[in-house]
């Protein structure tokens, strides 16, 4: 009898995996190494740096103007936001007095990237649950916003549409009606989404309950954006620390109290929702006037420290700059998003299925360059 | 087809040899029939799985090589043929190389026995349901085998996986099928079409029968470790699963089994619950070599089916699969056994 027990303890042993860099569902190259039982996550350990390019320490060479071209290259599916991120440090430093008319079209370019970031989100979180189909719906949708980007400024996906001072370029004459077509259209579809993917009772099975994460871990994890929000922790940085010209439209904070991962799901989409409507408060009143002040070439900060965060499709960027007086920073932080979103991973996944981990990490949403840097 | 010429041929070799040793050539020539017919109609199931898919997704899929893309598969395979077979360097290699020949031989198998119309039966046993069923049972034995030798813990967990699923809905694919030998009275394939001559099953059977057909479609879905039960590859949690170190040629294998094994249990549905190669309402009754047409439309309906279903639903998770069978299906089905006896025995029966 003795012996039999000891074989049966012998045979249920933990074994580790590595998932990634190179795996599906990671969505770039994020090692995790997995310790599990059988089906049964133990533990999940990321292992960081395999795209890390040193961003930060490129930012201490390079002027400012440079510096806003390097952030498109973090989160590059919200790459408009982060530009208006480091653009809005810059100008706040140099207290310049920026045009209406860029705020606002900041603000709807910022707000059709966190569309199209969510669009693209969408169709990979039903792949990553298997519904191979929802991808292409996705990106049919996001390739009209990419449309648009590619007429206003040139590129589809890294943007580097705001400079210090304003924007590169105006406008171009379609954009109104193009970003009219766009919101007309997607208001159709998001019921579509609704109908394939979010109230099919399989998926709801998947999420509902998976991944849990409390209020309370949330803020001590600094958890930030969507993610956060399901947890019932508002920290939307557009309702607390407005920027461009969000102070000037009403929408709502997408909230859920569950934190699992069908809240997080739940919140994006309702997020679509409140980034069209802010949309169409502001695309029939855009200000005349001009789309650039007139900054020197060489932009120099005066000395001192200066923090301004924005919300982009994943949660809160923060730019934290020092500076010495001289044409380039001291010192450059980028508090990134998705760094603090994915240490939350291993407290939710433990416990869960392999299949658990996957669909918790696909409401995560993240973006390794955003992690690595 | 494949009979009458072969009767043809007996014809004319009978007189110089020996009645042993021509049934002997026969069946080798019904056997490279099939495999040459079913290799290409593998492959263009997979082509239709390909066109299908892309226009579920907005795509136009495969449209180039040959007329609307129907070399395109052949195309690929003597690409896989012409590829390295690599492999791990721990993998236990008899097994490993082992493990395709199981799948896609287990799969060929199974097709002997369909009746394709009233004459072209290769294989008409008295146990062909029984056959089938336990026929589709030998393929998972392969997919362990990959799984366990390739030394590869996604292939294992993938293998793992299989292994539970199958046994499991294997139960659930036999108990529905039972449900239905109840109105037929017989395992024997071409009987069960004889006895559909007046009315189909799934008419003859009405609500039992429906239930009986919905069941044997989920869990055929699942024998089959398609979407949404594709646990055992399911890419987004596992690479590849459990043919993720095989390359070439044995992948291909895999690959072609999955398919046939669609087929097959579309197939089994046509036949048990559809009346095989029956027309609707006897509209062509008095063309006999129609029965093929009706057979493989039929079939092709239900591997439609079968398809729709897997781009279109989310992946279950590896214990929702057991539950659902082992909590839902399964009592369902014992059930529903209970009424169709009931039914039979009363009488209650539809017949035209």
């Amino acid at each position: 009898m003795k012996q039999t027990t000891t074989i049966d303890k012998g045979l249920t042993e933990p074994y580790q995996i590595n998932m990634g860099p190179q795996h599906p569902a990671t969505h770039g190259v994020l090692n995790l190494l997995l310790t599990i039982d059988g089906e049964i996550i133990k533990k999940v350990e990321p292992d960081l740096g395999y795209i890390h390019r040193s961003i930060e320490k490129m930012c201490e060479r390079d002027s400012y103007q440079q510096i806003v071209h390097l952030t498109d290259r973090m989160d590059y599916l919200s790459s408009n936001i982060n530009n208006e991120a480091v653009c809005l440090t810059v100008e706040n430093a140099l207290q310049l007095e920026i045009p209406e008319r860029v705020k606002v079209i900041r603000t709807i370019i910022g707000e059709l990237t966190r569309i199209s970031s969510h669009c693209l989100w969408w169709g990979v979180m039903g792949m990553d649950v298997g519904a191979l189909s929802t991808f292409f719906y996705g990106f049919r949708d996001r390739e009209m916003l990419n449309d648009i980007f590619e007429e206003t400024c040139g590129a589809r996906l890294t943007m580097n549409y705001n400079v210090p001072g304003g924007l590169m370029l105006d406008i171009h004459p379609n954009f109104v009606k193009r970003v009219k077509k766009f919101i007309a259209h997607f208001k159709t579809k998001i019921p579509e989404y609704d109908r394939l993917l979010t109230q099919n009772v399989i998926f709801q099975k998947r999420t509902k309950g998976v991944g849990v994460l409390s209020k309370e871990d949330a803020i001590s994890f600094g958890v930030s954006g969507p993610v956060a929000r399901a947890s019932g922790y508002s920290c939307d940085v557009r309702k607390y620390h407005p920027y461009s010209a969000l102070d000037k439209v009403k929408f709502n904070e997408c909230l859920k109290t569950e934190g699992d991962t069908f809240a997080r799901y739940q919140v994006r989409i309702m997020e679509l929702w409140e980034s069209m409507s802010i949309v169409e408060q502001l695309i029939d009143n855009i200000p005349e006037g001009e789309h650039r002040v007139k900054t020197n070439a060489v932009i120099k900060l005066p000395k001192g420290e200066y923090y301004q965060k924005v919300e982009t499709a994943r949660g809160e960027l923060g730019v934290y700059v020092i500076s010495t007086g001289t044409k380039n920073p001291y010192r450059l932080k980028f508090r990134s998003p998705g760094f603090s979103n994915l240490s939350v991973l291993n407290h939710i996944a433990v416990g869960g299925k392999i299949g658990d981990l996957v669909a918790t990490m696909a409401t995560l949403d993240l973006v390794i360059p955003d992690i690595d840097r | 087809m494949t009979i009458s010429i072969i009767n043809i041929n007996y014809n004319l070799i009978s007189s110089i040899m020996l009645e042993e040793s021509m049934s002997i050539l026969n069946m080798i020539l019904v056997a490279l029939g099939y495999l040459g017919f079913f290799a290409v109609a593998g492959l263009f199931l997979v082509l239709m799985e390909r066109r299908v898919a892309a226009w579920f997704q907005l795509r136009v899929g495969p449209n180039r090589v040959g007329f609307q893309g129907i070399l395109q598969t052949m195309a690929d395979a003597l690409k896989l043929i012409s590829k390295e077979l690599t492999g791990t360097v721990k993998a236990d290699k008899f097994l490993y190389n082992l493990a395709p020949y199981f799948v896609i031989v287990t799969a060929l198998m199974g097709l002997a026995v369909f009746p394709f119309t009233k004459d072209i039966q290769a294989f008409d046993i008295n146990i062909g349901i029984f056959f089938l069923i336990a026929i589709s049972s030998i393929g998972v034995i392969g997919i362990l085998l990959g799984g366990w030798a390739s030394n590869n813990k996604f292939a294992l967990i993938g293998a793992m996986r299989s292994g539970v699923q199958t046994i499991s809905y294997e139960l659930s694919i036999g108990l529905s099928l039972l449900t239905m030998i109840l109105l037929t009275g017989s395992l024997q394939l071409s009987e069960i079409v004889e006895v559909q001559k007046s009315g189909w099953l799934i008419v003859q059977g009405h609500v039992p029968a429906i239930i009986a057909f919905m069941i044997y479609m989920i869990a055929g879905t699942a024998e089959t470790n398609r979407a949404p039960f594709d646990m055992v590859e399911a890419e987004s949690e596992l690479g590849a699963g459990f043919h993720t170190e095989y390359s070439g040629m044995k992948f291909a294998y895999f690959f072609l089994a999955e398919f046939i094994n669609m087929f097959i249990i579309a197939a089994i549905a046509t036949t048990v619950f559809f009346g095989a190669w029956l027309s609707p309402f006897g509209i062509t009754e008095s063309l006999p070599w129609l029965g093929v047409f009706w057979f493989l439309g039929k079939t092709l309906l239900l591997v439609f089916l079968m398809m729709w279903f897997r781009w279109t639903f989310p992946r279950l998770r590896v214990d929702q699969l057991l539950t659902l069978e082992w909590k839902y299906l399964l009592p369902i089905n014992l059930v529903n056994i209970v009424i169709m006896a009931l039914i039979v025995w009363l009488n209650l029966t539809i017949q035209f």
